[in-house]
């Protein structure tokens, strides 16, 4: 059964998908989502806007969703279990589906040591996996997770993350199967900095037969500076930079770094591209959106597809 | 067994400051073991407390009493002939204990000489681990012995987040992964296809979530 969304439209008429996202301000100010919402215009398919991420108090994700949907966007709303129980959960998710939110992105979330309320008590009622079947639940079958029927069932496209570059690896692609099987309909990957690791994964993925029964995007950022490619390297567990890159972004002079970081990015883009299985790309220009339509347009991969 | 650590001694001492008769009650049961209220640390923290009392010019009397239990009403009951003779209780036991004897004796107050951490394992002479919450519904079956309730950061029922990486938890450097623990133990045992069973989501009710917990075994009644 399809949704409304214009991401599923755009990935089930076979076109390469693109994915990019918006991170919620630290306010309640509307003009800054409107703002970054603004470079995207046009250029994606659908947008993703962050929950708390990195566990700093933002405007809401499903607030902010808003915002993007009245300007046009197809908003992937994520949702996290860190600050949210089940009951919580579910009457988001039906708020959010009341006004028109077509996609959900599930997620576990980061704890909230990283962020700037590191002494608040988590949630974690329930983990991504479990927040996948309980949306697939409500949507396919009307029912809430305590088996009571929902008056009005919520339609959405049902997303999911995966990160080929943690560890275990060897249960990474395992991972994903397992999110297929509680009903994700797409999944979007970490940053692919190691094109080469990501490639065993998806071979791991298609052993599976994982990517016929989810959409592959795979997690794109284009670097700024070699500082940001060091910073992520070292300090941002479950990330994987390769030595060759940081040397690459090293070696270009600091006036041309961000240059350079585009051209790692594009070349990022045509090789994941070429990987079987792999259904379209999610760019996170971290407070770099005004990069994301020159991405977009260098890499062939506009104009976007309309209904 | 249940873990302790000792308060800031500032923080006991000025929990102290309106009183100068002490009943300093240790525990000889998990504390001593965990090494944070036996009668070895209830002899330190008296000395301790009389120095700085005494160098204040505020001098006080301490009586130091370690119970084979605090949580038993048994060992509760020998406090009575002398806990009258003490402006206030200062008690080294876990939480349990410390709520026992106020809930006793309810004309004294029972002060917190430590925090009361976790339920756990000593992992070698002077490190103690956490390995159990309670939670009243226990799945080590299926994660075979490794806990994921307690030794996940996030307690997550279907595998790891996308922080591990090298074995370690995103969290704390020093704590290992509970999933790559799981993942290694399905492999030592060859069962890594048990990583693709979901695990539904989890019935709360028989953790604190549920309320104050009790358990009554009707045959022991007396």
């Amino acid at each position: 059964m399809s949704t409304a969304s214009n991401l599923e439209r755009v990935l089930k008429s076979g076109n390469f998908a693109v994915t990019s996202e918006c991170g919620p301000p630290r306010g309640a100010d509307p003009e800054a989502v409107k703002k970054k919402g603004g470079f995207l215009s046009g250029y994606v398919d659908a947008v993703n806007v962050t929950d708390n991420q990195t566990s700093v108090v933002r405007m809401s994700s499903f607030s902010a969703s808003l915002i993007l949907k009245t300007m046009g966007f197809d908003p992937v709303m994520q949702m996290v279990c860190r600050d949210r129980n089940r009951i919580a959960i579910q009457s988001d998710i039906l708020g959010a589906a009341a006004w028109g939110i077509n996609n959900i992105l599930c997620l576990s979330g980061d704890h909230q040591k990283f962020g700037d309320h590191p002494t608040a008590k988590n949630v974690f009622d329930i983990d991504s996996i479990q927040l996948i079947q309980c949306v697939r639940k409500m949507v396919d079958e009307g029912r809430f997770l305590s088996g009571e029927e929902i008056k009005g069932r919520p339609s959405l496209f049902i997303g999911c993350a995966e990160n080929p570059f943690a560890d275990p690896f060897e249960i990474r692609a395992m991972r994903l199967a397992k999110k297929a099987k509680a009903g994700a309909q797409f999944v979007q990957t970490q940053c692919v900095f190691n094109v080469e690791k990501f490639g065993k994964w998806m071979e791991m993925v298609r052993d599976l037969g994982v990517h016929e029964k989810v959409y592959i995007l795979a997690g794109i950022t284009p670097m700024k500076s070699v500082g940001m490619a060091k910073y992520m390297k070292n300090s941002v567990p479950g990330m994987d930079v390769p030595d060759d890159l940081i040397k690459r972004m090293q070696d270009a002079p600091k006036e041309k770094q961000a240059e350079e970081g585009i051209r790692i990015c594009l070349e990022t883009i045509e090789k994941v591209r070429s990987i079987k299985g792999v259904s379209g790309i999610h760019i996170m220009a971290i407070e770099w959106e005004q990069m994301v339509p020159e991405i977009v347009k260098s890499a062939g991969l506009y104009p976007r597809p309309q209904p | 067994m249940i873990v302790a650590d000792r308060k800031p001694f500032e923080e006991i001492i000025e929990m102290l400051k309106p009183y100068s008769r002490i009943l300093l009650l240790g525990c000889n049961e998990c504390v001593t073991v965990c090494a944070a209220g036996g009668a070895k640390e209830v002899a330190v923290l008296a000395s301790e407390i009389r120095l700085f009392r005494a160098k204040e010019g505020k001098p006080v009397e301490i009586k130091e009493v370690t119970l084979e239990r605090n949580c038993d009403p048994e060992y509760v009951e020998t406090l009575k002939p002398f806990i009258d003779d003490f402006d206030v209780v200062l008690s080294m036991a876990c939480g349990c204990g410390i709520q026992f004897v106020g809930e006793r004796y309810r004309n004294m107050i029972v002060l917190p000489a430590v925090n009361t951490t976790f339920y756990g394992v000593t992992e070698q002479h002077g490190v103690w681990a956490e390995r159990c919450q309670g939670c009243g519904n226990c799945v080590l079956d299926k994660t075979l012995g490794i806990c994921p309730v307690t030794r996940c950061a996030k307690s997550l029922f279907n595998g790891p987040c996308g922080g591990s990486q090298g074995g370690v938890c995103e969290v704390n450097k020093d704590t290992p992964c509970a999933w790559q623990l799981i993942v290694d133990r399905y492999k030592e045992m060859g069962m890594l296809d048990r990583y693709l069973e979901i695990q539904p989501v989890k019935d709360w009710s028989t953790s604190r979530d549920g309320g104050p917990r009790k358990r009554i075994r009707e045959d022991l009644k007396i």
